[in-house]
C-alpha cells in the first residue's frame, strides 16, 4: 500500500488554546468534502509555540511542510494549495524540510534528547514510540544488575531537572542502600513555578519516555510502587499520562512480572490539588499521604523515610525522559554533552517579550544570549532587552551585561539566580523591574505553608514594603530593611520554597538598585509600569486629533476638536491605558 | 439499608449516594483523602459543610482534619460557584503581558470588584489563578476548562459576552 499522505496537528495545551481544535475540524470537514485521500493526526508540543496553530502536510512528492500561524479560515487554501494543486502555500510556510526558512534555525541551534519525540510522534500511540526506540532502555535495562543501572546513571553525571540539581546516580545509591519493607518511587511532575511548562509539554507530548525511565529507576532502587504526582490544573497530561501507562500494561513494559522477569511494578497517578509547596519533596510526600502538604524537616531524607515511612525516591519528569535515553544510548554519549559540572541539556520555556517564545532545549554551558537571541531570535516589536528572569519565583533577574553567563547549574547559583526547572522570562524596558519582584513576592507569599514563621510573616514583611515602594511611599532605609528581611527568611526557613523566596528581590536589589532608588528618592518608576507613579500626556507633535482616543477614554478625561491634538485632564485620568493601547500615532505617552 | 443517619443530614439523598460511590472506590487505597475530595468536588460543584463533615464520618477522621486538607489546596472550594467558571491566568508570561488589564476587563463588564467573585445572576465566578503552562499564548483565560489565549482587554471582554450570548443574558 502506497503511503498516504498526511496532515498532522499540533494539539497540546497551547496549540488547543490557540484554536487547534477548531483548525482540526476544519482540516476534517474539508477534506471529507473534497473526498480526499488524506490521514489525519495529532502530534504534542512541536515546540513552535510562538506560531500556534501548528499543522504539517506531508504530501507524495513535495517536502513535508510545517504551516504555522494557521487559522480555521485559511484551511480551504491549505488544502487547494497544498494537497490538491501540489503546491506550497508559502505567506503561512514555517519549515519545510531540508530547506532553511527564516524561522528555521530555531529548531537547528538546540540539541534534542528529552524533546526526541516531542512533536514527531502521536503521544497516544505506543506504537509511534516504540518505531523510534521506545522501551529499548527498558530491555537494556533488565538485562543489567541494578547497580549496574546506578552506575551507569551516575556516570552519565545528569542531575536532578527539578531545579536543585542533585546527583540522580546518587540519590538512587541512597534509595538503593536504604532499608524498607517497601520502596517507592515518585516522579515529582507537581509544575509549579509560574513561566514553566516543559514538564507538561513532556508529559503531553511522549509520554512513554518518561514512564520508561521511572521503570527503569524503580527496578534500579527496587522500588515496589510508583507514583505520578501531577498537577490536576494539566488535565490532558493527566488523560495521555493515563493511557500511556494502560498502554505500557498491556505491552508488558509495566504490571507483574515486566517482559518476563521477575520484576513487577505499580504506577498510580496522583492529582495534585494546587498548593506550589508540594514541589517540595517532603511536602509532596505528605500530600501523597493525604495530609496538608507541609514539609518535614530533613533528615530522615525521603531515601531513608519517605512515604509512609518507607524509602522513597523522588525525581522530575525531565530526569526521568533523559534516563530512558541514557540507558538506551549510553552514559558515555550523554556526557559528551553539556560541561564539566552540568551534562546534557535543558529544556527552557521561552516565555515574555521573547519573540520566538515556544519550547527550547539546549546543551548545557550554552550562553543566554544564544538562548534568548538565537533560538529565541530577539525581543519582540524591536523593543530593548532588559533582564531574563530564571527559576521561576525561587530565581532571579539577569540583566544584559550577564547574558554571556553559560547556562549550567553552578554559573547561575554564582550570580544569585538559579537554574531551576525551566522557565525563561525575558522582560524589556516595559517591565519594572521592582513591580517584577513584587509579583514574585506576592506569589511566594501566598504559597507559603505558614510553618516557618520567618517565611510567612518575612514574606508578608517583604511585600508590604515593594508595595508602598511601587506606591511611591518607600522610604530610603527600605532596600536595606528588604535585605535584612531577605537573609532572615532564607536562614530561618524549612524548605527550599522559604529558602529561595527572597531571590528575585536580592537579584532585583543587586541588579536594578537604580531602578529601587528612581521609586524610592524621585517617586518615578522608569518603565511606566508602576499605576500610581505615572501620569498619562498626548504629545501635540504626533497627535493627529483622530480622535479615537477621547471616544475609547470610560473616564471622559480626553477632550480636543477633530483634526486638532488632543489633551488629557490629568486629574480625570484614571490611568487604565486603554488610551495608550488605542493610539496609532503612539502619540500617548508616560511621566 | 435506607436508614438515614444524622451525619450529612442536609446532603440529598442522591449527593449522598454520589459521595458513597467516591468512597467506595478509594476504599481500599491508602491516604485517599485529596482524591475523594476531588471526586466529592466534581459531583457536588463545592464542598459544602455537610459533604465534609460526611466524608470525615466515613473515612474515620475528625472534621477539623478534613476542613485542614480542604482549605490547604488551593483547587477545593468551600462555596457553590457560578454557572460559568472565568480563571484569568496570572503566570509570569501573563503578567508581563498585562493579566491585570484582563482583570480589569473582564471584571469591569461583569460588574465584579477586580479581585474576581461571582455575579449575582449567579452565571459567572471569575478567579485569578496562577500559570495554567500556556505562557507563549499570553495573556490567557480559560473559561469552563477551555483556553482562550493571546487576549487583550477588547478580545477578553469578546470571549465573555459570547457565553452571555450563549445563555441568552
Amino acid at each position: 500500500m502506497a503511503e498516504r499522505d498526511k496532515v498532522t496537528i499540533g494539539l497540546a495545551t497551547c496549540g488547543i488554546a490557540a484554536g487547534g481544535i477548531a483548525v482540526r475540524d476544519e482540516i476534517e470537514n474539508e477534506i471529507r468534502r473534497r473526498k480526499l485521500d488524506v490521514a489525519i493526526a495529532e502530534t504534542g508540543c512541536i515546540g513552535y509555540c510562538f506560531a500556534e496553530v501548528l499543522v504539517e502536510v506531508e504530501k507524495k512528492g513535495l517536502p513535508k511542510v510545517t504551516y504555522g500561524n494557521v487559522t480555521p479560515s485559511d484551511v480551504p487554501d491549505l488544502i487547494e494549495t497544498h494537497l490538491v494543486q501540489g503546491r506550497i502555500l508559502q505567506n503561512k510556510v514555517l519549515l519545510i524540510e531540508g530547506k532553511k526558512t527564516p524561522e528555521s534555525d530555531f529548531l537547528e541551534r538546540q540539541t534534542r534528547i528529552v524533546l526526541r519525540n516531542c512533536g514527531i510522534i502521536n503521544p497516544e500511540s505506543i506504537d509511534d514510540y516504540i518505531a523510534r526506540g521506545g522501551y529499548e532502555g527498558l530491555k537494556k535495562a533488565l538485562k543489567m544488575k541494578p547497580e549496574e543501572i546506578r552506575k551507569e546513571v551516575l556516570e552519565s553525571g545528569l542531575r536532578g531537572r527539578g531545579g536543585a540539581g542533585f546527583p540522580t546516580g546518587q540519590k538512587w545509591e541512597f534509595c538503593s542502600r536504604a532499608e524498607g519493607k517497601e520502596k517507592y518511587i515518585v516522579c515529582n511532575a507537581d509544575e509549579g513555578d509560574p513561566g514553566a511548562f516543559m514538564d507538561r509539554s513532556v508529559l503531553e507530548g511522549d509520554p512513554h519516555a518518561v514512564i520508561e525511565g521511572m521503570i527503569i529507576g524503580a527496578y534500579a532502587i527496587g522500588a515496589t510502587c510508583g507514583y505520578i504526582y501531577c498537577r490536576a490544573e494539566y488535565p490532558l497530561a493527566l488523560r495521555r499520562l493515563r493511557i500511556a501507562i494502560e498502554q505500557a500494561k498491556e505491552r508488558g513494559f509495566l504490571g507483574k512480572n515486566i517482559l518476563g522477569s521477575s520484576y513487577s511494578l505499580d504506577i498510580i497517578v496522583k492529582e495534585g490539588a494546587g498548593a506550589f509547596v508540594c514541589g517540595e519533596e517532603t511536602a509532596l510526600i505528605a500530600s501523597i499521604e493525604g495530609e496538608r502538604g507541609m514539609p518535614r524537616p530533613r533528615p530522615p531524607f525521603p531515601a531513608n523515610k519517605g512515604i509512609w515511612g518507607m524509602p522513597t525516591n523522588i525525581n522530575n519528569v525531565e530526569t526521568f525522559a533523559n534516563v530512558s535515553w541514557i540507558i538506551r544510548e549510553g552514559a558515555k554519549k550523554f556526557a559528551s554533552f553539556g560541561t564539566e559540572g552540568s551534562k546534557g541539556t535543558k529544556v527552557f520555556c521561552l516565555t515574555g517579550k521573547v519573540r520566538r517564545g515556544g519550547l527550547a532545549e539546549v546543551e548545557m554551558g550554552t550562553t543566554l544570549r544564544e538562548v534568548i537571541f538565537g533560538v529565541g531570535g530577539g525581543i519582540k516589536e524591536g523593543r530593548n532587552f532588559k533582564a531574563v528572569q530564571t527559576g521561576g519565583p525561587s530565581g532571579g533577574c539577569l540583566p544584559s551585561s550577564l547574558l554571556d553567563t553559560p547556562v549550567d547549574y553552578d554559573s547561575l547559583t554564582a550570580l544569585g539566580a538559579i537554574m531551576g526547572s525551566g522557565g525563561m522570562v525575558i522582560v524589556d524596558d516595559t517591565t519594572c523591574m521592582v513591580d517584577l519582584a513584587k509579583y514574585f513576592l506576592t506569589f511566594t507569599q501566598m504559597e507559603s505553608c505558614g510553618k516557618c514563621i520567618p517565611c510567612r510573616l518575612g514574606t508578608k514583611r517583604m511585600l508590604e514594603i515593594l508595595t508602598r515602594i511601587c506606591q511611591g511611599k518607600g522610604e530610603p532605609e527600605d532596600m536595606d530593611r528588604l535585605r535584612n528581611l531577605a537573609l532572615d527568611v532564607k536562614e530561618g526557613s524549612l524548605c527550599a520554597l522559604g529558602g529561595t523566596a527572597p531571590n528575585p528581590v536580592l537579584t532585583t536589589l543587586r541588579y536594578f538598585e537604580d531602578e529601587y532608588r528612581a521609586h524610592i528618592f524621585e517617586k518615578k518608576c522608569p518603565a511606566g509600569a508602576c499605576t500610581d507613579l505615572v501620569t498619562f500626556h498626548i504629545d501635540p507633535e504626533k497627535c493627529t486629533g483622530c480622535g479615537v482616543c477621547a471616544r475609547n477614554c470610560p473616564a471622559d478625561a480626553i477632550s480636543g476638536e477633530k483634526k486638532k491634538p488632543h489633551v488629557i485632564d490629568v486629574n480625570a485620568c484614571i490611568k487604565c491605558r486603554e488610551c495608550l493601547r488605542r493610539c496609532r500615532f503612539g502619540a500617548v505617552y508616560t511621566v | 439499608m435506607a436508614t438515614v443517619t444524622k451525619v450529612g443530614k442536609g446532603l440529598t439523598e442522591s449527593e449522598r449516594k454520589k459521595i458513597d460511590k467516591i468512597l467506595k472506590k478509594y476504599s481500599k487505597q491508602k491516604g485517599a483523602l485529596i482524591p475523594v475530595l476531588q471526586g466529592a468536588q466534581a459531583e457536588l460543584g463545592y464542598l459544602s459543610e455537610e459533604a465534609l463533615s460526611y466524608i470525615a464520618k466515613s473515612t474515620g477522621r475528625t472534621l477539623s482534619q478534613v476542613y485542614g486538607v480542604a482549605t490547604f489546596y488551593k483547587q477545593f472550594r468551600l462555596q457553590p460557584i457560578g454557572k460559568h467558571l472565568v480563571r484569568i491566568c496570572h503566570g509570569t508570561a501573563c503578567h508581563v503581558g498585562g493579566a491585570e488589564d484582563i482583570d480589569a476587563s473582564v471584571c469591569g463588564h461583569l460588574g465584579l470588584p477586580v479581585d474576581g467573585g461571582t455575579t449575582g445572576d449567579g452565571e459567572f465566578t471569575v478567579e485569578k489563578v496562577v500559570c495554567v503552562g500556556a505562557c507563549s499564548l499570553a495573556p490567557i483565560m480559560i473559561v469552563d476548562g477551555i483556553a482562550h489565549g493571546r487576549l487583550d482587554s477588547e478580545k477578553a471582554r469578546n470571549v465573555i459576552k459570547k457565553y452571555q450570548k450563549k445563555q441568552g443574558i
